[in-house]
């Protein structure tokens, strides 16, 4: 892979997971628990979209081949989406949403603050620019992670079992794939080795505060950033680009 | 004694003739209190239910732009309704239990609601006829006598705007599409008109409360006005748009100054207002299944924020 295809794949990798999880969040809106909820889940999900946007644009830049954000959002194949596996966790109830956010911006935050100093400097000031929404992100998911675990017996059971669950899926986040050594060392992407403790770190403060166990389990799935999917991908996708599909080539 | 209630239901029409806002803490009669928590719940509860019908397609959003575009207008809804419900509670009723109304089936919301959003044009559709609709409604509630319920409007309407003009930019973009587009469009159109008509309520001749409502400054225009008023305004963004409203005695009335229509259907008005919509079942199910397995979620954060008190109480005290 040359440099210029690198980027590129380093940008969907970047951008995939950010769309995953803000689709898994827009099935949402509407649904929440309270009204604050709903307006919180919908306004991280609008988050993640932004940035998807900055990080496609710009790909398409790099790609060069005349290829808009929406092509690159929504005519891909499964196999071709770089997202960790996390992401595609469905909505079981809200227990399940938390832990997943959780996981998943506490990784985030650790991931832009490095990515700040990207010697690409588009992925510096997106990075710089999505740091401030995240930063809100960690604070909303980490105090609902909290709250549940430290509310009743019952949201304490709850948060419990979709942590077990959601285990396997969190180490992905700080495990390095081929494409992100390459890009680290060439200084544009992120170092997941120096994330790698800060995140469990986190993740285990987190946890402890909120009362809850950590698993023991230590082997991780993984597989969504060489595009080995959970089968919940296919039918995220169905939705995601049905329109594309149906009626492709058209302006909206 | 009746005398004293007499005076004081009189000043206190004096005030709103005069155009001065009732605020919570005021003196009223309590069936303005009681119109108002009506009035101002439903409209809350149109927003949260009317939160639906679009929520069906964010995940299917054709492009990204669109999507968050949708995400937001569907976002800006549920601060609507928050802002509402919040207006409605300082006439001394909770939120909890306007929700319980809602899912009970007592309180009702905007009947446009039990329509189905079958094609992405829908969404178009929903902007430019609804919101348009609603914000004819809604510019004439910035003037009403209550003071919460007037400032929400303003507050409101400046969305609502926003929301139409994005929902006609969507028709328009179909319209100046393929023909697969403006199919789309069209069918969409066919579909919304006559109900959106509808939202205007029933016809003078029918209606029960617009004579008190209008004493109260809740109305200052007849349904029958807003209905005319919204026929007019949309027939010429539909030739714009270079779509037909499936009607056909619509035609323009030079000795009038206005387009005369065809007759609603009033039957169908009723059956849905009634519960027998397309989706009136769905819309009420998905409000009580959010409601019902939040219910977990609401207890946990009350009792987490209780030990939080006593942690601070406990603390402070040592």
């Amino acid at each position: 892979m040359n440099d210029q295809q690198a980027l590129y794949q380093y940008l969907l990798l970047l951008g995939d997971s950010p769309m995953i999880l803000g689709h898994r969040l827009s099935e949402l809106c509407g649904h929440g628990p309270s009204l604050e909820t709903d307006i919180a889940l919908t306004n991280i999900s609008l988050d993640l979209f932004g940035q998807v946007r900055n990080y496609f644009q710009y790909a398409a830049k790099v790609q060069a081949e005349g290829k808009s954000e929406d092509d690159i959002a929504f005519l891909r194949l499964a196999h071709e989406h770089r997202n960790v596996l996390l992401t595609e966790q469905p909505n079981t109830d809200f227990a399940h949403v938390i832990g997943r956010q959780m996981f998943f911006d506490t990784f985030h935050q650790l991931l832009l603050e490095a990515l700040r100093d990207s010697k690409d400097e588009q992925i510096a000031a997106i990075a710089h620019k999505s740091l401030k929404e995240v930063k809100y992100h960690t604070r909303f998911s980490s105090e609902w992670v909290k709250r549940l675990g430290d509310g009743t017996a019952e949201s304490h059971r709850r948060m419990q079992d979709a942590l077990d669950h959601l285990w396997p899926y969190a180490g992905e986040l700080v495990q390095e794939s081929p494409l992100e050594k390459q890009m680290k060392q060439q200084g544009i992407g992120a170092d997941l080795e120096q994330i790698r403790p800060l995140y469990w770190e986190r993740v285990n403060a987190i946890l402890r505060e909120a009362t809850l166990e950590v698993p023991e389990n230590s082997w991780f799935q993984a597989g969504g950033k060489k595009g080995i999917h959970t089968e919940h991908l296919g039918y995220i996708l169905s939705d995601l680009q049905y329109m594309q599909r149906a009626y492709p080539n058209m302006s909206w | 004694m009746s005398n004293s209630l007499e005076n004081l239901e009189q000043s206190f029409q004096d005030r709103i003739d005069r155009g001065e806002k009732i605020e919570p803490k005021d003196w009223m009669p309590d069936r303005y209190r009681k119109t108002h928590i009506r009035q101002i719940s439903q409209h809350a509860h149109s927003e949260i239910v009317g939160m639906l019908p679009e929520g069906n397609w964010i995940t299917r959003a054709p492009s990204l732009r669109r999507k968050v575009a949708l995400l937001a207008k569907v976002q800006d809804e549920a601060g609507h309704g928050l802002y509402l419900y919040s207006a409605t509670e300082t006439l001394g009723i909770t939120r909890d239990e306007l929700t319980e109304q809602l899912l009970a089936g007592k309180a009702k919301y905007s009947s446009i609601f039990n329509y189905p959003t079958l094609s992405w044009a829908d969404i178009g559709a929903i902007g430019w006829l609804v919101d348009g609709a609603a914000i004819i409604n809604q510019v004439m509630l910035t003037r009403t006598s209550f003071g919460p319920y007037a400032r929400a409007m303003v507050r409101i309407c400046k969305e609502e705007s926003f929301h139409q003009r994005q929902g006609f930019e969507i028709m328009l973009t179909l319209c100046r599409g393929t023909e697969a587009q403006k199919q789309m469009a069209q069918y969409a159109l066919d579909r919304w008109w006559w109900p959106c008509l509808m939202m205007f309520g029933p016809p003078d001749a029918e209606s029960t409360h617009t004579e008190q409502s209008m004493k109260w400054k809740i109305k200052l225009k007849t349904n029958d006005e807003l209905r005319q008023q919204m026929v007019d305004q949309t027939v010429p963004q539909a030739e714009l748009l270079g779509l037909t409203i499936p009607d056909p005695h619509l035609k323009w009335n030079e000795s009038r100054g206005h387009y005369d229509f065809g007759e609603i259907d009033w039957d169908e008005f009723w059956r849905v207002v009634k519960g027998n919509g397309p989706c009136n079942k769905e819309r009420l199910e998905a409000r009580r299944k959010a409601w019902e397995e939040g219910a977990w979620v609401r207890e946990a954060a009350l009792a987490y924020a209780e030990k939080e008190a006593e942690r601070t109480a406990v603390s402070a005290a040592v």
